[in-house]
């Protein structure tokens, strides 16, 4: 009957159409949002924030780089704690993307210190040798707009400053981009709870380890710290390490867990072993040659 | 002649410019398969692979896809239903106002106006010339069909308007945004909720846009070039109603593992393995319409297209709920597999059965043989090649990415770091956009064939266009 009667036919199907819809799209705004998955602590963006954000969106970052990690082991192990609804309550559009040609971004908020994405941004690969990533050293040439800011923030109701929106004055895209990337996932206290508690007595496995042994870990060295350190140690973003006398106990724990609000990452992802040799690399390789 | 009264025009101007929108849509898809492998290939500001990837798709959904659902509808309704088209002022306008809504989305998302929801990345003012644009086909569409001769419409007019119906609810729910200019607007929808109404777009989408109206088409085209009808017609009645049923409620197998509700994950993943059932009830309706026509395949040109597209179909529909599976997406989800996966739908499926589509109207329209036939297997074959290299390379790379992103020390640690898992790809990504240079290779073929059958094909017999005017 209906394949002879086409008014007929677009009502039965919008009404299939429909079903799926209402019950998996229209029906979750009943929990979603709500004060079920309300998190303390979860802030809308600031002025300068959501520039940035608006500039990630911009460039199209989303395309190369996710930002949700999933409760799954090697997720959480990579990138921290898994994520939560709460958490996006303020982000408008979503921006949990769906390749990872680039690392999850959604824990990036206090990983390293500014200066490390102002260089990273710059230049990826002064960084990241191998990395696909293109430059965006020229967002710092570009003035963001203080007045368009603040249209913004009314339109979302995110509640703002004369003075915030003054101190925007002669910032760039760079400076945008940079606090937004150190706003996310950081509004939970996730790296406090996730950092690892040493106990027991550290013994370095590999004392007395001869320089030849070393050699062969100096490759571990450039692809984790030598973008920060500088790759004969002498410092670039982080301090230098040459003749710096770490004691071997305070190193390991200082590469494992990290220092906390963008001062170093924690490097436990790595494992034991792997930081073990960085240790000693790092304290005893360039004494051995007699630097 | 009954063929005098048809609107030919209309479906001559759609076909020459989505063929246009195709060829802009896999050439910036090559260009933006070389700047993932080297990135000195990005000119900043505009031309960086994170703002003509979306271009690409975009070019390719809207321009190459929706341009051939055009052109084919077109044509297909006005013979399904004996009567020309309801208004060619309307279609004139529709072209004009296509064309525009395409240049101006390639120039604001060049100029970085963008929502950044995959699929539907322009900004506010061409979502509203989108919803002109495709009220105005609606109304067309429609009205036709309601003034028909033919009592009976065929399968594919089922299609076509569920099509028409299923976009229209899909885009104009997912536009929903608060503008704060011309070129800059919030979504109307915040976290996990955006999240949830995107995908349920994104990938009815697919539902509305990239798979019925191939049907519908498939469904026109087939019998037309083999000669013997479709197999059963319950068959398509039954999979033609729980196709469009159930499309709806899957849309979360692309958020599985996210702080979306896992209810709505549970019953995407459900349905998705469901629509194994009605995806195979086409394509085995296709099959068994082969029946004793298998010869054709050496024959027919024509079928090979065809039979080719719905057999990446029932791949590609066998493959996504695999992947809309947990423990499976947890593996696979975020490396190269998922555009490896989108890439057979979309060069192999649709792209297939609209080549197949434009070989068959060309003479219609143009009163014109085509061409050359050996110039259209060569295509087929450049096509087929290109395809499975880009789909195969990035399958392989997906599952080594993910095979080392999960690799673990018996300590408990990750063996990789993200980098070591990352430079793994470029071999794979080299030998992606070697298949993309053949695929393109094989399109450029594909329009120097038009080109030279327009300007220099034997005209029809009369004969040819006779066995044609059967329903």
């Amino acid at each position: 009957m209906w394949e002879k009667k086409p008014v007929l036919l677009l009502v039965l199907a919008t009404g299939a159409i429909l079903v799926g819809t209402i019950i998996t799209m229209v029906l979750p705004f009943a929990w979603v949002n709500t004060d079920a998955d309300r998190i303390e602590g979860v802030k809308p963006y600031t002025a300068l924030q959501q520039e940035g954000r608006d500039l990630y969106i911009r460039e199209g970052c989303n395309n190369c780089h996710s930002q949700t990690v999933r409760p799954l082991v090697s997720d959480v192990l990579r990138y921290g704690e898994y994520s939560k609804s709460g958490e996006f309550v303020y982000d408008r559009p979503f921006l949990w993307g769906s390749k990872r040609t680039g690392p999850d971004l959604a824990r990036l908020g206090g990983k390293y210190p500014d200066a490390w994405h102002y260089k990273h941004m710059e230049s990826p690969r002064s960084m990241v040798p191998k990395t696909n990533m293109p430059d965006y050293g020229w967002l710092a040439k570009n003035q963001i707009d203080p007045l368009m800011i603040q249209r913004k923030m009314e339109v979302l109701g995110f509640p703002f400053t004369a003075e915030e929106i003054k101190a925007l004055e002669g910032k760039t895209e760079m400076d945008a981009m940079v606090a937004y990337m150190q706003k996310l996932g950081a509004d939970i206290p996730w790296r406090d709870t996730a950092k690892t508690e040493i106990v027991g007595e550290l013994k370095n496995p590999y004392a007395g380890v001869d320089h030849d042994t070393m050699e062969a870990w100096e490759s571990l060295y450039e692809e984790n710290c030598a973008a920060c350190h500088g790759e004969h140690m002498e410092g670039v973003i982080g301090p230098g390490l040459v003749g710096a006398d770490y004691d071997e106990e305070v190193l390991f724990e200082t590469i494992y867990t990290g220092i906390a609000d963008g001062g170093m990452p924690s490097f436990s992802s790595l494992g034991t072993d792997k930081v073990w040799k960085l240790v000693n690399f790092i304290k005893y390789y360039h004494q051995e040659e007699g630097h | 002649m009954e063929k005098q009264t048809y609107n030919y025009a209309i479906v001559r101007s759609f076909v020459t410019w989505s063929v246009i929108w195709g060829l802009v849509a896999v050439l910036v898809g090559v260009i933006v398969s070389f700047q993932m492998i080297d990135p000195d290939l990005n000119f900043p500001p505009y031309l960086t692979f994170g703002r003509l990837r979306p271009i690409h798709t975009n070019a390719g959904i809207y321009g190459w896809g929706v341009g051939v659902i055009f052109a084919t509808f077109f044509y297909i309704v006005q013979r399904l239903c004996k009567v020309p088209l309801w208004s060619a002022k309307l279609a004139t306008f529709q072209l004009w106002f296509f064309n525009a809504t395409i240049i101006a989305s390639a120039v604001t998302l060049l100029l970085g106006f963008t929502t950044s929801k995959e699929y539907h990345e322009m900004e506010w003012p061409i979502d509203v010339m989108i919803i002109i644009l495709w009220v105005a086909f609606a109304i067309n569409i429609i009205m036709t069909i309601l003034k028909r001769k033919d009592e009976q419409m065929y399968i594919s007019l089922w299609y076509m308007m569920a099509a028409i119906i299923g976009v229209a609810i899909l885009f104009v729910v997912n536009s929903a945004a608060m503008p704060v200019s011309l070129f800059k607007s919030y979504s109307a929808y915040a976290g996990t909720n955006d999240a949830n109404v995107h995908w349920w777009f994104g990938h009815n989408a697919v539902a509305m846009a990239l798979t019925a109206p191939p049907l519908a088409m498939f469904y026109y085209f087939l019998p037309k070039s083999t000669g013997v009808p479709i197999y059963s017609h319950r068959l398509s009645i039954i999979a033609f109603w729980s196709l469009i049923f159930m499309y709806l409620w899957t849309g979360a197998h692309h958020l599985l593992w996210t702080p979306v509700p896992d209810w709505i994950q549970t019953l995407a993943m459900a349905f998705s393995v469901m629509l194994i059932a009605p995806s195979w009830g086409s394509v085995f309706n296709g099959y068994l319409s082969m029946k004793g026509q298998w010869h054709q395949m050496r024959e027919n040109y024509l079928v090979k297209f065809l039979i080719l597209g719905i057999t990446f179909y029932g791949l590609q529909t066998l493959q996504g709920p695999m992947q809309a599976i947990r423990t499976f997406s947890a593996f696979i989800h975020y490396t190269d597999w998922v555009p490896a996966h989108i890439h057979m739908g979309t060069m192999g499926w649709v792209s297939m059965i609209a080549f197949a589509s434009i070989y068959f109207l060309i003479p219609r329209i143009y009163d014109r043989e085509v061409y050359s036939i050996p110039l259209a297997n060569l295509q087929f074959w450049l096509i087929l090649v290109g395809q499975l290299i880009w789909s195969i390379s990035l399958w392989v790379a997906g599952v080594l990415q993910a095979g080392m992103w999960n690799a673990m020390n018996a300590d408990g640690s990750l063996t990789y770091t993200f980098m070591e898992t990352m430079v793994e790809m470029y071999p794979y990504w080299w030998a992606r956009a070697f298949g993309g240079l053949i695929y393109l290779a094989g399109l450029i073929i594909f329009i120097y064939n038009l080109y030279m059958t327009v300007k220099k094909g034997q005209p029809t017999a009369t004969q040819s266009v006779a066995m044609e005017g059967r329903a």
